[in-house]
């Protein structure tokens, strides 16, 4: 026997299974926002007590004693992201000039591939690359080998944020420059980074943020010091390897100092990406994938 | 009005610098140059990768990728369990983030309300802010234990029968792994997928409503039919994401280099296994075995990227501001 | 009016002799002008003089070439792929394509106006008239005020704005934001001021403000003004041109054109047959 559907009927069964989808998806962005909420939580609830003075300004105890803080990988993780913009801004600016400003479309294709497999190579690849690269000639880790493979990671969102930000700079801008015989490399260098500085600057900040919080790259570059390093040409600690080791360690104690450093790096990171939004004032920052 | 001797524009002469066409022509070089690092560095890294893994391949050959024994000690290695691992963690983290980002995404583009859409977009967003580590560090002392004590404890005693949920609950192994890849990919299957939407214009899901059709029928007819390759494409990225993740997968995934056939058992993917053992390689040949591993591991990386860009159609330039 | 057969919209014109004796000084001298873009005609055998210290209009339907011919006087084309030019331009007597010729030289002594004022928006006001100047050398921060002032007073710009230097360009009007652009062409102090439909965006009051500066400019500059608006060529011109279809039709003084043309495509298009 065959169910009888009026267009009535027939109407109500597609109205409520479209309501039902509806819901559906409502809950998928629900579930979805859960993990973050999540981690914010229970980094709070286990982390926050434990982020006094102390733990901004000492040195990490040794085992056993309870205390001390984790103030060498704070610094350390300043002072790698410091190298890897050295190397990371200029080749990533730069590049990003030529693909928007001098480039043609073959060259420009082929560095627009090779900045996309660059941004997929996975972030333990970087490590023992860098490894191979410098930590074995150097004959051991260091601070420099550390930056160098955070800057390596930099470089292709930096090009691919400037290369946007410049195109974004319209034709008109050229022309005018050009009628008042400016010399291409000046308008470049004065009038349209000048424009397009925000978004750049955004960039910037971004890819920084994002190099900051990884581990991979780092565990054999520089794997960690449990002083402060007098030289860069030694290996120097940092927040991520710091909490990998504390977390993945015996000790409560070093549990507890785990959660602390990532509460302070995740409030950084969040931080410096809220701060990208505000910066250039709309809320599609050039995206970091 | 304008005296004409005020208005005279002739004045003091200026003298102009010299028209310098070679200071042209060493900034365009300056940022060829640059251009051209990026382009070198990709060679650089595949020589080094090469070149650390020759001992390993010249030792194993392709016997290498399904010869599944890894023992550093006997200096017999064989990547299968690697392979598997990260290939069944990545691919089940997938199978879960893809309904999730769709629905998710389907949500930001075509149901939320305007006043809601912003926030939920940076909350999603900031997401993937979040380190691995951060969340590999929540991952072992939250979800960890209450997985392997709720859902876990459940499946293993209601579906136990099935290989698939046999075995002992640890509560790290392939399937935890699976869940933390799965939340990590989700922001940028979402992102991806809400552009791909966005592109559908506007007038089609008008057209649609115009004939009487319902949310949902509108949304599958104007949006999802015209977005599948895009979709494809989305996932693809995440799968290549997925791939490459490592700190995360490393503390929740039992580092077990066996395969297995229940998601309960420890596992272990190609970037756990060098983030592991490369500090403290046994020899030169685990050091090469090593190095191979990040080899294979950077070819099926680059592979799926480039697939996934085929389906989105990305590597375009920019559009040129007016 | 000599009586020639009715040439159809559609149809190339052939090159009239030149009809007006200009008496020297002539700033342009342009021969056998022909210009194509990517393999297309643009510009056809163009002959014209233009004149100094007066303001030449170049009128014509669109498409007709008018800013192509522009852009060649300050050779703006050197940035535009595709497009070839052949012919011969002197400035002042001067080979202005010429290979040891810079454009660069070339675009300090020819300013250029665009139709949509394009002030560079991370830049103030007072910034953005030194621009041309600072980037091109000049250090000397008297001199840059004091171009900076004259440059701004010229424009009828000066009352406006002086209290106000360092704010951002883009806080101006439109009209504001066009004098400041004229503003910023006559700090580099000109011999020539090439205008590409300058009022074109710009409301009638803005539109008449830019008229009444062009007339005063015209006593120190040459000015060559592209335009779409005949009344305007009529009333602030002292020479026109017609081009149509990339020929030119007929140069002559502004005030003949438009009362007694020589050619009967001429007195079409003034009188609004075709447009």
């Amino acid at each position: 026997m065959t169910a009888e559907t009026t267009p009535e009927s027939n109407r109500r069964w597609r109205e409520t299974k479209s309501a039902l989808v509806s819901a559906a998806c409502w809950v998928c962005a629900l579930i979805v926002m859960t993990p973050l909420a999540l981690v914010l939580f229970h980094l709070l609830r286990l982390g926050a007590s434990s982020l006094d003075w102390t733990f901004f300004t000492q040195l990490p105890k040794p085992v056993g004693e309870t205390g001390g803080g984790m103030a060498n990988a704070i610094v350390g993780s300043f002072v790698l992201v410091g190298l890897a913009a050295a190397i990371g801004v200029p080749i990533g600016v730069l590049g990003g000039i030529y693909l928007a400003e001098y480039g043609s479309g073959r060259v420009n294709f082929m560095v627009r591939f090779a900045a996309d497999i660059l941004n997929g190579t996975p972030s333990i690849v970087w490590g023992i690359v860098v490894y191979a690269l410098v930590v074995i000639p150097m004959k051991g880790a260091s601070a420099y080998a550390g930056g160098l493979a955070l800057g390596f990671m930099m470089i292709p969102l930096i090009i691919r944020t400037t290369e946007e930000m410049l195109t974004l700079v319209p034709q008109s801008h050229r022309e005018a420059a050009l009628a008042l015989g400016i010399p291409r490399w000046k308008f470049i260098v004065h009038i349209a980074l000048k424009t397009a500085r925000k978004g750049i600057l955004t960039g910037v900040l971004l890819a920084a943020a994002r190099v900051a919080g990884e581990t991979a790259p780092l565990l054999f570059t520089t794997p960690g010091n449990h002083f402060w390093s007098r030289s860069l040409s030694e290996p120097i600690a940092s927040l991520p390897v710091q909490i990998y080791v504390n977390a993945i360690g015996p000790y409560d104690e070093w549990h507890r100092q785990a959660w602390a450093g990532a509460l302070v790096l995740l409030f950084m990171a969040l931080a410096v990406n809220v701060g990208a939004r505000l910066i250039t004032g709309r809320n599609n920052p050039p995206a970091i994938h | 009005m304008n005296a004409a001797a005020e208005t005279d524009i002739r004045s003091a002469k200026v003298s102009f610098a010299p028209p310098n066409r070679a200071a042209d022509a060493a900034f365009r070089f300056l940022t060829w140059l640059m251009a051209m690092m990026v382009v070198a560095l990709v060679g650089l890294v595949g020589w080094k990768l090469f070149q650390g893994s020759r001992l390993s391949i010249q030792k194993f050959g392709l016997g290498f990728f399904v010869h599944s024994n890894w023992d550093p000690v006997n200096g017999d290695f064989g990547a299968a369990p690697f392979i598997f691992g990260t290939f069944v963690s990545s691919l089940l983290g997938l199978l879960m983030a893809m309904p999730l980002s769709l629905g998710t995404a389907i949500f930001l583009t075509e149901l939320s309300p305007s006043w809601l859409r912003q926030p939920a977009i940076t909350l999603i967003e900031m997401l993937a802010a979040v380190p691995s580590v951060i969340l590999g560090l929540w991952g072992i002392f939250v979800m960890v234990p209450w997985l392997r004590d709720h859902p876990y404890h459940w499946l293993n005693s209601a579906l136990g029968f099935l290989p698939l949920f046999q075995g002992p609950v640890y509560g790290v192994g392939i399937l935890s792994a699976a869940v933390i890849i799965a939340i990590m990919i989700i922001p940028i299957i979402t992102s991806i997928s809400r552009e791909v939407f966005r592109t559908v214009p506007q007038s089609q899901r008008e057209a649609a409503f115009a004939l009487g059709a319902t949310r949902w029928e509108v949304t599958r007819l104007a949006v999802l039919r015209h977005s599948v390759r895009g979709i494809f494409g989305a996932g693809m990225l995440g799968l290549g994401r997925a791939l490459g993740e490592t700190m995360a997968v490393t503390m929740v995934i039992g580092n077990r280099p066996e395969i297995s056939k229940s998601l309960f058992a420890p596992g272990y993917t190609l970037a756990s296994a060098i983030a592991n053992e490369f500090a403290e390689a046994a020899s030169d040949l685990h050091s090469s075995a090593l190095f191979e591993l990040g080899l294979a591991l950077l070819l099926v990386t680059i592979a799926t990227n480039i697939l996934a860009h085929l389906l989105i159609g990305a590597v375009g330039a920019p559009t040129r501001g007016q | 009016m000599t009586a020639s057969p009715i040439i159809q919209p559609g149809q190339p014109p052939q090159t009239p002799p030149s009809r007006v004796v200009i008496p020297p000084p002539v700033t342009f001298e342009v021969s056998q002008l022909n210009v194509w873009f990517s393999g297309h005609q643009a510009l056809r055998d163009i002959n014209l003089k233009i004149p100094s210290k007066a303001v030449t209009a170049i009128i014509g339907p669109s498409g007709c070439g008018k800013s192509t011919l522009l852009r060649c006087l300050n050779r703006m084309h050197d940035m535009a792929p595709g497009a070839r030019v052949e012919g011969r331009i002197t400035l002042f007597g001067e080979d202005l394509y010429s290979s040891n010729v810079d454009p660069t030289v070339v675009r300090r002594r020819v300013g250029m106006v665009f139709q949509k004022s394009n002030p560079f928006p991370a830049m103030s006001i007072a910034e953005n008239v030194t621009v041309g100047l600072r980037l091109n050398g000049v250090k000397t921060k008297s001199v840059l005020a004091e171009r900076m002032e004259r440059a701004l007073r010229m424009a009828a710009l000066w009352d406006e704005v002086k209290d106000r230097l360092r704010l951002g360009a883009l806080r101006l009007s439109g009209g504001q934001q066009q004098r400041l652009c004229i503003a910023r062409a006559l700090a580099m102090e000109p011999e020539v001021l090439l205008m590409d439909e300058p009022a074109s965006a710009l409301d009638p009051l803005a539109t008449g403000r830019i008229e009444e500066l062009i007339l005063e400019l015209k006593e120190q500059l040459t000015l060559v003004i592209v335009t779409h608006n005949m009344q305007q060529a009529a009333r602030i011109s002292g020479f026109t041109a017609f081009l149509y279809l990339g020929g030119l039709v007929e140069f002559d003084l502004t005030s003949k054109i438009f009362t007694n043309p020589s050619q009967q495509q001429t007195e079409d298009y003034v009188t609004g047959r075709f447009g």
